[in-house]
């Protein structure tokens, strides 16, 4: 692929990555991930000192399908909309077959009461395989700047 | 109770020496609030300050709170530990910025006033003034300008202050039962893998009456009972200590009922899901005598758990009456085996802001301040599961723990019982 249409491909798949958690497609969400990827979230504090400190730790897509059944299933949340803003994408360099790639993110809660608040800002560390139109994460790293989690964690950011 | 209470808010009134109806306006009075900092936080209390493991050599230092009130802990020169309020006795501003670090000494950024590790004054700019000006009077000791510092004990690495220096000793303080459970979890050396906050639209007291529930375990957390982890009906005990005040709820499990072995056989309780990943819950075996998990809660705002191979503490930092911090501090073993440290990093998800056994307990206190708010703390909690008695239980479908919390809370609070 050249530069150009591959950097279109990968601000493509963030910006469906983020419609899909927007839109409360949760079943849809572990298909953006291949079979051996790894999600986690970290709060940027820890990772700044070296530490693990997860919110959530995920190496495989059967834990992200797991995450899935239990948001809709089992757990109990706060009733909210979510909004991500996504932003300064960037291929930072070659991964094997696949790519290496960041990205911003702000997410935005809204309550039951139409209150909206940020809920979270940080960054996506990123290794996306495959081609043509068929980008996945093999990891997705959500790095929180937001290292108080207002309430509680969720949703995937 | 002498507190001039905000106009609107009842004086809380206990009705029954029982425990039974807990006053909801305890839990938004702002004048309470700054009777507990006096009372509980700068009173006869041990506070959970930091751990010897995250401070190994002279020099560093952990930042925290006392209630609302910041405070540093240090180990000094001398390998000691020390802690002073974080709070210049020049103009007051916090000394130390920083959550953690190594300094040789702490200097105020306003005026550079600077502290030794156990907060003495040792540098003071422009004493004698400069080519004959300024300067402070003759009069002026360093030593009446020293940090206000708290008195520091450590059980098992875990370091705790208090600022009533005649306080009996921290072993003493924590009795029988929480001693037991630091002695099981904190007899090796400890390394911290993360910290992990949230910050919860509520009062702290609404978390710690959380952890000595026992009834709400496998109703509110379902991924318990869903996934086949946890029954209230498991062996359990209901222990207290401190006049009522800490409390240790652990569960136990038979060969044939334990977590992730439970799920990985089924056996006669059916799950109403199937985990794809059962790594997340599968669990080895630590304790001789069965425990899988225990939540000790050491008053006022302190925990240790062990939820399967899950290790760690909790610390609640009161914010405002309407509002508290609180920060999870994971630990493995430092002689953890690699498969060791893979199961607890597995279940770390079942813990914290989002854990799958966890998440729950931040919504359900918000919505019970929320309306505690809006109704402006009129009526009683109502709190009789297990009946009204006071005494340890062998099980966990029990209220007890959460009553015996209220009795001494109003003990130390000086508040009127009964009518």
């Amino acid at each position: 692929m050249i530069a150009a249409e591959l950097e279109r491909e990968v601000v493509a798949l963030n910006y469906r990555y983020a419609r899909c958690l927007d839109e409360n497609r949760l079943d849809d969400w572990p298909e953006f991930f291949t079979d051996d990827c790894r999600y986690y979230i970290q709060p940027r504090d820890n990772r700044d000192h070296g530490l693990e400190g997860y919110w959530l730790y995920f190496e495989n897509r059967r834990m992200l399908r797991d995450r899935v059944v239990s948001l809709k299933e089992v757990n109990i949340y706060q009733i909210h909309y979510e909004r991500r803003m996504v932003s300064n994408v960037e291929i930072t360099g070659r991964d094997g077959e696949g790519w290496v790639a960041r990205a911003n993110f702000l997410v935005v809660h809204t309550d039951n009461e139409g209150r909206s608040k940020i809920f979270s800002a940080g960054e996506y560390r990123d290794r996306i395989v495959g081609a043509g139109g068929g980008l996945r994460f093999r990891e997705r790293a959500v790095i929180a700047d937001t290292f108080t989690v207002p309430s509680h964690l969720s949703m995937p950011i | 109770m002498s507190a001039v209470l905000r106009p609107g808010i009842p004086q809380p009134r206990w009705p029954a020496a029982d425990f039974t109806q807990v006053p909801f306006s305890v839990h938004i009075d702002p004048a309470l609030f700054e009777l507990e900092q006096e009372r509980i936080f700068r009173g006869r209390t041990w506070h959970y300050l930091g751990l010897e493991a995250e401070l190994p050599n002279p020099g560093d230092f952990v930042a925290s709170y006392v209630g609302v009130t910041p405070v540093v802990l240090n180990r000094g020169k001398d390998g000691q530990l020390h802690a002073f309020v974080n709070r210049c006795a020049h103009r007051g501003a916090a000394v130390v910025r920083e959550k953690r670090g190594n300094a040789a000494t702490h200097t105020c950024i306003y005026h550079q006033w600077s502290y030794d590790h156990k907060g003495n004054l040792v540098g003071i700019p422009y004493r004698r003034g400069i080519n004959g000006n300024g300067g402070y009077p003759a009069d002026f000791k360093p030593e009446e300008h020293g940090l206000q510092t708290l008195r520091v004990e450590s059980y098992r690495g875990v370091v705790f202050g208090t600022f009533a220096k005649d306080m009996e000793s921290l072993a003493d303080y924590m009795g029988e039962p929480v001693r037991q459970r630091f002695d099981a979890l904190c007899s090796r050396p400890i390394r911290v893998v993360g910290y992990q906050r949230q910050l919860i639209r509520g009062n702290w007291k609404l978390y710690v009456e959380n952890l000595k529930d026992c009834y709400h375990g496998a109703l509110l957390h379902a991924f318990n009972s869903k996934f086949g982890m946890f029954r209230t009906s498991q062996r359990g005990s209901t222990q207290m200590a401190g006049n009522g005040l800490h409390c240790v709820l652990t569960t136990y499990g038979k060969k044939d009922e334990k977590m992730g072995s439970t799920y990985a056989k089924v056996g006669t309780y059916k799950p109403a899901f199937q985990l794809e990943a059962p790594e997340v819950v599968e669990y080895f075996e630590e304790h001789d005598d069965g425990m899988v998990s225990t939540v000790l809660s050491l008053f006022p705002t302190f925990v240790l758990a062990q939820i399967a191979n899950h290790l760690g503490f909790r610390h609640i930092i009161p914010k405002s009456v309407d509002e508290f911090e609180l920060v999870w501090i994971n630990f493995v073993y430092a002689d953890d085996t690699e498969e060791h440290l893979y199961r607890r990093r597995m279940q770390g998800n079942l813990l914290g802001p989002g854990g799958y056994l966890s998440m729950e307990d931040a919504e359900a206190l918000e919505l019970a301040h929320a309306t505690i708010l809006s109704q402006g703390g009129k009526g009683h909690a109502f709190v009789e599961m297990g009946g009204r008695e006071m005494a340890d239980q062998d099980h966990l479908v029990t209220e007890v723990p959460i009553r015996t919390f209220w009795k001494g809370y109003c003990e130390l609070m000086g508040m009127r019982v009964g009518a």
